[in-house]
């Protein structure tokens, strides 16, 4: 079996498949054995963040079964990755299967970091860029210091990405204020949803941000549904799309 | 549903300036919080020592309180045990009548909130006055509080200017703060003269010297405990604390915390009654026992309440303390409300977009996030969820436990999407579509590509 199990989210797999690709290729290049196990669907997050931890359960108990097997687990997406760290356990009992696998799945940019062991990125990405520090990866993976907290600072997919020639990352008034996405609370509390997503936008356009950069499409998803319907003109990209053309090495 | 939180929230977010202006008004809070929090080097190990102490005083309560009592009783304190807030209520009351007490100041307290202690004594003919400012505000309003520690923050200055013309006589159009302030402070030192009996808070009791501590930033504590005859002092069973040096370790959380201050104004110590007076101490369980007893329940007793979680809050600032059916809003009410009545509050856990800032701020590491996560399953469990999310939720999970269904049924609707966009009107989609656009669909999912790329073909643009 191959070491790594891509993990492609069910939404990026419907509707932003670019996404998916970057991650395989990033990944390859690195001369990693990849694989896409062709079952996959949704690993339950929608239905247990809504409170129906019935319907989420099966979707979890095959996730587990389809990923097992491999060493690593890796998703371009925090919060589907923090779901299975952080609530399977929770959700389908902690047994020694359900702990491991949840030790070894990682959003990319912790992969890339904390595995993988990237020190170096060698690319180009000539663009003012605003990062969207994504809840999920900064408070469930850890994946930034968060703004609430007063240990020391790190970041580890603005230390990716901050290397590429030409990138300059803006500074934003509120460096990890949520978007509002929050999977059904879009939906269930649109309006505050909606003016969680522009207050965002606009703390990315005050700061010079040509393109909001992150590495959870479903924050960009709503940022960008939000900047389109507004005419502003801030486009989306996900990490794995910026480093798609980059070397990285150790 | 009658109270029913996105509703709410939504009217709130329709004035827009005024949302604007409250979300910029607390995120200030959280910036004050954060300047403040960020002189401490040892903050982070602070609020692990604050967590342990709360959980290691809830873990044997009974022994600690007992022993605050014993102590307490044995500084001239009259102590009390109130089972409810009905109880709680009848005890001041009682305390109030024996002497004929016919006006009372009080300083804040969420407690007397939670007991509707205010109605209970008017309706027998007590006057009541909050002594806090921003308390008083909302008091002359007839309003309950917004917030827990900022109480009339929802308020624009304008407005309270036009309340105190109509209330406290000031000249139509004044909403100078300082004015403002000047005149409520001349109001307020006549009911504090007039006062018979002052009611506080507690913020800690100290079970080894039977003492306890009311911080407060305007001194009305003070005032209201040194001027009156009786004092009277309302605590809630988890507000005790072991030890006096345990006491440093949430002080120098609390008011950074809360307001960014390195320290209030007035922490003041009560240890007995003042001479020839009497200091009566209510401590009150009200349902505390039950979330007790629930290991996944009991973090939320070790709240403060310092407020930094409502300041901090993307979902509160923009939907104001009214928004809540809880009297206290915010992550903790919306944690607090649903531990007591699930049904009554089943809009409470949903009101958050789980981004888990509370979590992080909290000064004793309360795990609000993920206690909203917990009581959202319980809402499902209890059938409490709506019934389109709850079918939607059905459906969704049927089709995800079906791969080829899955891709077939992603296939055709990312299909029916390029060619008739407008069928996306059509359930979630259209609340979706409000304000937002969709992604555009592409013509090949992931799995599509997958296969070129890893048999060599190249990359076709859909
Ligand atoms: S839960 Fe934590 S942050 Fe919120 S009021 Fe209580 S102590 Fe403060």
């Amino acid at each position: 079996m191959a070491k790594v199990g891509l993990f492609v989210p069910c939404y990026v797999d419907q509707f932003f498949p670019r996404v998916g690709l970057a991650t395989l290729r990033v990944l390859r290049s690195l001369g990693l054995d990849v694989e896409y196990p062709r079952d996959q669907t949704c690993c339950g997050q929608p239905m247990y963040n809504t409170g129906c931890s019935q319907e989420a359960r099966p979707l979890a108990e095959r996730f587990v079964r389809l990923f097992s097997g491999y060493e690593a687990v890796v998703a371009p997406s925090a919060s589907c990755v923090a779901m299975v760290k952080l609530q399977y356990p929770e959700l389908i009992g902690d047994t020694p299967e359900v702990r491991a696998l949840a030790g070894r799945t990682f959003d990319l940019s912790e992969y890339l970091v904390d595995v993988v062991k990237v020190t170096r990125v060698d690319g180009e990405f000539r663009k003012k860029v605003g990062l969207h520090r994504s809840c999920h990866g900064v408070r469930e993976l850890r994946e930034s210091r968060s703004s609430e907290r007063m240990d020391a600072p790190f970041d580890k997919t603005r230390q990716l990405i901050s290397q590429l020639r030409g990138i300059e990352l803006v500074e934003l008034e509120r460096a990890d204020e949520c978007c509002g996405f929050g999977g059904t609370f879009a939906v269930t509390e649109e309006a505050v949803s909606c003016m969680m997503g522009r207050d965002r936008i606009a703390d990315h356009v005050r700061a010079g941000a040509e393109v909001i950069a992150g590495y959870d499409m479903s924050c960009l998803m709503h940022l960008d549904g939000l900047a389109r319907r507004d005419g502003t003109k801030l486009p989306i990209v996900h990490v794995a799309e910026m480093l798609e053309k980059a070397r990285l090495s150790r | 549903m009658i109270h029913h939180h996105p509703e709410k929230a939504k009217l709130f977010v329709l004035d827009d300036e005024r949302a604007h202006w409250h979300d910029k008004a607390l995120w200030f809070m959280r910036v004050k919080r954060d300047r403040a929090a960020a002189t401490v080097p040892e903050w982070e190990q602070l609020r692990t020592a604050a967590e342990g102490i709360k959980l290691h005083t809830l873990s044997r309560l009974a022994d600690y309180l007992e022993e605050f009592e014993r102590k307490a009783t044995a500084n001239g304190i009259q102590v009390h045990w109130a089972r409810d807030g009905e109880e709680h209520n009848r005890i001041v009351h009682g305390i109030l009548e024996k002497r004929g007490v016919k006006k009372m100041v009080k300083s804040k307290s969420m407690l007397t909130e939670e007991c509707h202690l205010n109605p209970y004594l008017e309706a027998r003919g007590i006057e009541v006055v909050d002594t806090d400012l921003g308390e008083r505000i909302v008091q002359l309003a007839g309003e309950p509080p917004s917030h827990i520690v900022m109480p009339a923050i929802h308020r624009k200055k304008e407005e309270i200017g036009e309340l105190f013309h109509e209330k406290l006589g000031t000249p139509k159009g004044l909403s100078d703060p300082t004015l403002l302030t000047e005149r409520a402070r001349e109001h307020l030192r006549e009911k504090f003269l007039q006062a018979e009996a002052g009611l506080t808070g507690v913020n800690f009791g100290i079970a080894e010297t039977g003492g306890f501590v009311v911080v407060t930033n305007e001194g009305n504590a003070d005032m209201g405990t040194t001027l009156p005859p009786v004092h009277i002092a309302s605590m809630g069973i988890e507000k005790v604390i072991p030890r006096l040096a345990d006491l440093g370790v949430f002080l120098r959380l609390l008011a950074r915390s809360a307001t960014g201050q390195p320290v209030s104004s007035y922490t003041t110590h009560f240890h007995a009654p003042l001479p020839g007076g009497e200091l009566h101490l209510v401590i009150v369980d009200n349902g505390r026992t039950e979330m007790l007893s629930e290991a996944h329940r009991r973090k939320a007793l070790c709240c403060i309440r310092c407020g930094a979680c409502l300041n901090t809050c993307p979902v509160y600032r923009r939907s104001g303390g009214y928004s809540y059916s809880y009297l206290i809003p915010g992550p903790i009410g919306s944690v607090l409300g649903p531990h007591r009545d699930l049904a009554g509050h089943a809009s409470l856990p949903f009101a958050s977009s789980l981004c888990g800032s509370c979590t992080d701020v909290c000064p004793v590491k309360v795990d609000l996030h993920h206690q909203l996560l917990a009581l959202r399953q319980e809402a499902g469990e209890e059938k409490l969820l709506p019934f389109g999310k709850r079918m939607g939720m059905k459906l969704a999970s049927f089709v995800m436990a079906r791969p080829a269904l899955f891709r077939a049924g992603g296939k055709v609707a990312r299909w029916v999407l390029r060619v008739a966009p407008g069928l996306a009107r059509v359930g979630p989609g259209a609340v979706w579509l409000r304000g937002r656009e969709l992604p555009e669909p592409p013509a090949e999912s992931f799995a599509d590509l997958y296969d070129r790329e890893m048999n060599g073909k190249p990359e076709v643009k859909p």
